[in-house]
């Protein structure tokens, strides 16, 4: 393989996964707290189609960046509200919450262009690449790592800071506590409902940010369907990082070299007919789902936080 | 750490907590001052651990005032109790068990550093446990811990939160009898610092033993407060029962048929893949019970499981009757006559949300007369029913009631009765009596003595030894899945059992092997 080649596979392999990575952390830090939230699918489509149609209006990809993670925020909050507050069961919750946004974000798609026609082919302000001063220079690593958008650069940044926050702050100590065991960590005075809220609200922010990533710097525009599925691969890849935002990248880059891999094979005119190559990141999926429970079962070290998806109250008979 | 003055007195005046359909408490009267071991005691269900919640402030009472050094406090969470020096430590474990002791020590601190300083909070802990006599590694992960060593680590949050006065939730439940002894010394030590400790039990030589000063609870009101050295254990059992209490049940003796259950060799594993079960052999005759003693955990629970079919055996085998029913199916157990009295009685014993009948018919409606080719019987499923609640004095409004709204006593008798119906003389009951008041108590003893008497063999795991020397003619003491020794039940004394369930002593022989030819 040439140089040029490794280069190519890794920027796309990165840009791929750059917005399944912010997913999988948002739902990582929520599912870590202690509720699932199966809404990402939903919220990504709402965050992409919020960033594209609030920057396209406004004139800056910032703006939209911000829109798409209030969007994200608030889409949480509704299922922190109910997961927390209603106690509602939170699978039909979060599903509700897929259904609820990517209905939504289609609809805003047709409406949200120039003078309310469809946003689907406009160009609006993107989130371009630009090299680093020096970085981008080492031999490979350069290019590939350091010649990307914005959002890849923080999320540079970001990744260390949520594994250091989660494991040595003791805000970070509190939220584990939370999603493990919330009676234990109320009766040492840990505010249980509001820590949830918290995280919950952020992990939804941070998948706002997911979809901005598509819609403003991966795909540079608004189609209808345009996660394609990610949410959903985001929270196969939360299992698959058992829970640690640092075992998260290995995930994340996994399907982003799938990705990068099945568009290389496209280019080389490969005889495998398209739809086969774009099943490879679902098929991986469901091998990966299937080898990580499978070790699950025999291991029994999972670190599925144990109050997942479990309402809490304090006066229930325990 | 906290804001407290030091504890002179708490009071409770007129608290009362209802639930939903319950009074837990009514109008109830507590002191305490520090410097003593006040035991809290009363029957399951008598409304202990409720009051002592709303004390910790993990309840709030309807009714009714806490007084600290004089001033009405009102607390709303735990950590309002815990900032006023009160904490308490519940019965099970308010630990999370994927993180280390030093972390749970620091949960929920205030202030809070952002950035936790791990090398100082363990050596501030260390410090503690050092002064203490409460031996544990901060570093240690709360699932590597035995239950004795995380009792340490909650009494130890609450020391390092700067807690005058501590509640323990029925603490000697997990300990063996030395563990306990342990305790009682580490208990007396802080109270001579100056320290309140309530403690929650039933247990009648506890409350002699340990305390100072004991409050009786009955059915959620105070019925007295004397002083322990002015007080008997059959006056306070009087008044936690509200009548006089026979500590012995009439036992016949045994009387001793060919074996019933044979189990050579059998090795298993638990839930997490590590041996549990290391070889384990012994046999049960009919008319013989014999009972398991141990600290939880030590194979227990893993050897029900294999004789009802629940849990694979890696190696060994184990036959019913001269039948083997290694590896079989639980059907198969069932069918070869084997029953089980599940230590999880509402996840495993029975199915909440379904009528007393039907919970009565679980093992019986493959026959018949409950079915009648595919199709049930209903008519035949509801006389079923009726006879067996008529035979063991099941109380419920109806036969269609549901199983969960029966009280404790009463849904362990419907599992008595559909496994004792269904038995062909082995019965595998354990924690039978767990959670049940003395009344269901002995009602479900005196069951089991009857079908000995009928010429059952019966595999009794329990954790209250009392329940072991009342009913088992040999009691065998598990340890870390093995027999540490089968002792005859009028040999067996507290200490040598303890001594064994802590895997101090080992006895080889094993009387019911040893002995296969002797005469009955």
């Amino acid at each position: 393989m040439t140089e040029a080649l490794i280069v190519s596979i890794l920027i796309i392999t990165i840009r791929a996964g750059t917005s399944l990575l912010y997913a999988t952390l948002g739902e990582i830090y929520t599912e870590r707290v202690g509720i699932l939230n199966l809404g990402v699918e939903g919220i990504m489509m709402m965050g992409a189609a919020t960033a594209f149609a609030v920057s396209y209006h406004s004139g800056s990809a910032w703006i939209g960046l911000l829109g798409a993670v209030l969007v994200g925020g608030l889409l949480a909050l509704i299922h922190a509200f109910l997961s927390n507050t209603m106690r509602a069961d939170q699978v039909v919750s979060g599903l509700a919450l897929t259904i609820f946004g990517t209905g939504l974000a289609s609809f805003m798609g047709q409406r949200l262009g120039p003078g309310g026609t469809t946003m689907v082919g406009l160009q609006g302000p993107k989130f371009v690449r630009t090299p680093l001063p020096l970085l981008s220079d080492i031999p490979i690593l350069g290019p590939s790592f350091f010649n990307q958008d914005v959002l890849t650069y923080g999320l540079y940044l970001l990744l260390p800071l949520l594994w250091f926050f989660l494991y040595r702050t003791q805000p970070g100590l509190h939220l584990r506590a939370v999603g493990e065991k919330p009676l234990a960590a109320d009766a040492m005075g840990v505010p249980v409902i509001r820590t949830r809220y918290i995280y919950t609200i952020f992990g939804g922010m941070l998948m706002g940010v997911a979809g901005a990533h598509l819609s403003l710097g991966y795909l540079q525009g608004w189609a209808d369907n345009i996660t394609g599925g990610r949410g959903w691969i985001a929270i196969a890849l939360v299992i698959f990082a058992t829970w640690d935002p640092l075992r998260a990248v290995i995930g994340a880059m996994l399907f982003g070299g799938i990705n990068a891999i099945q568009f290389r094979m496209q280019a080389a005119g490969t005889t495998i007919p398209a739809p086969f190559l774009n099943m490879m990141p679902y098929i991986f999926t469901i091998v990966v789902l299937v080898i990580i429970t499978w070790w699950e079962a025999i291991s029994k070290r999972l670190g599925a936080p144990a109050a997942l998806g479990l309402p809490y109250a304090r006066e229930e008979k325990h | 750490m906290s804001e407290s003055q030091t504890i002179s007195a708490v009071e409770m005046r007129g608290i009362t907590k209802r639930f939903p359909g319950v009074v837990a408490n009514r109008d109830v009267d507590l002191t305490v001052t520090p410097g003593h071991i006040h035991a809290l005691l009363g029957e399951n269900g008598a409304g202990k651990s409720t009051l002592m919640n709303v004390l910790a402030g993990l309840y709030q009472a309807e009714e009714g005032f806490i007084l600290l050094n004089g001033n009405r406090v009102r607390f709303n969470s735990p950590r309002d109790a815990i900032d006023h020096g009160i904490g308490m430590v519940h019965q099970h474990f308010m630990l999370v068990e994927s993180l280390t002791v030093a972390e749970n020590v620091i949960l929920g601190q205030r202030p809070a550093r952002f950035v936790i300083d791990h090398e100082r909070v363990e050596e501030q802990v260390r410090e503690l446990s050092k002064r203490y006599h409460l031996n544990v590694d901060p570093k240690a992960f709360i699932w590597q811990l035995s239950v004795g060593e995380q009792q340490r680590v909650e009494i130890l949050k609450l020391l390092y939160r700067g807690a005058d006065m501590l509640i323990l939730d029925e603490p000697t439940a997990v300990l063996t009898p030395q563990e306990s002894q342990e305790l009682a010394n580490i208990l007396r030590q802080m109270t001579a610092e100056g320290k309140a400790i309530i403690f929650i039990t039933h247990k009648l030589d506890e409350v002699m033993r340990f305390s100072d000063w004991v409050t009786v609870l009955r059915g959620g009101e105070v019925v007295a407060t004397p002083k322990t050295s002015e007080t008997t254990k059959s006056e306070l059992a009087r008044l936690m029962v509200g009548r006089e209490v026979l500590f012995r049940l009439e036992k016949e003796p045994c009387q001793k048929g060919p074996d019933v259950l044979v189990v050579e060799g059998v090795r298993a594993l638990n839930d997490k893949g590590l041996p549990a079960l290391k070889g384990m052999s012994f046999s049960i005759r009919s008319g013989e019970i014999l009972g398991v003693a141990g600290v939880a955990g030590n194979g227990q629970r893993e050897i029900a499981e294999v004789i009802t079919g629940l849990r694979p055996v890696t190696g060994g085998s184990i036959y019913v009757n001269d039948v083997e029913i290694t590896n079989c199916t639980p059907r198969q157990a069932i069918e070869t006559g084997v029953s089980h009295i599940p230590g999880d009685r509402l996840g495993v014993g029975l199915v909440p949300n379904l009528p007393v009948s039907d919970n009565l018919a679980m093992k019986a409606y493959r026959r018949p007369p409950l079915a009648s080719g595919p199709l049930l019987n209903y008519e035949a499923l509801r006389n079923f029913a009726r006879n067996l609640v008529k035979g063991f004095n099941i109380t419920t409004p109806s036969i269609q009631t549901d199983t969960r709204l029966l009280s404790g006593g009463n849904q362990q008798k419907v599992v008595l009765a559909r496994e004792i119906d269904a038995s062909s003389g082995m019965l595998v009951a354990v924690h039978p009596s767990r959670g049940l008041d003395v009344g269901a108590t002995e009602a479900v003893r005196k069951t089991l003595l009857e079908q000995r008497d009928n010429g059952a063999a019966i595999l009794l795991i329990s954790e209250e030894l009392d329940e072991l020397m009342q009913l088992s003619d040999h009691i065998a003491v598990f340890y870390e899945g093995e027999i540490m020794g089968i002792v005859d039940d009028e040999e067996a004394d507290t200490e040598e059992l303890g001594l064994m369930m802590a895997g101090e002593k080992r006895i080889s022989q094993t009387p019911s092997i040893e002995d296969d030819g002797r005469p009955r």
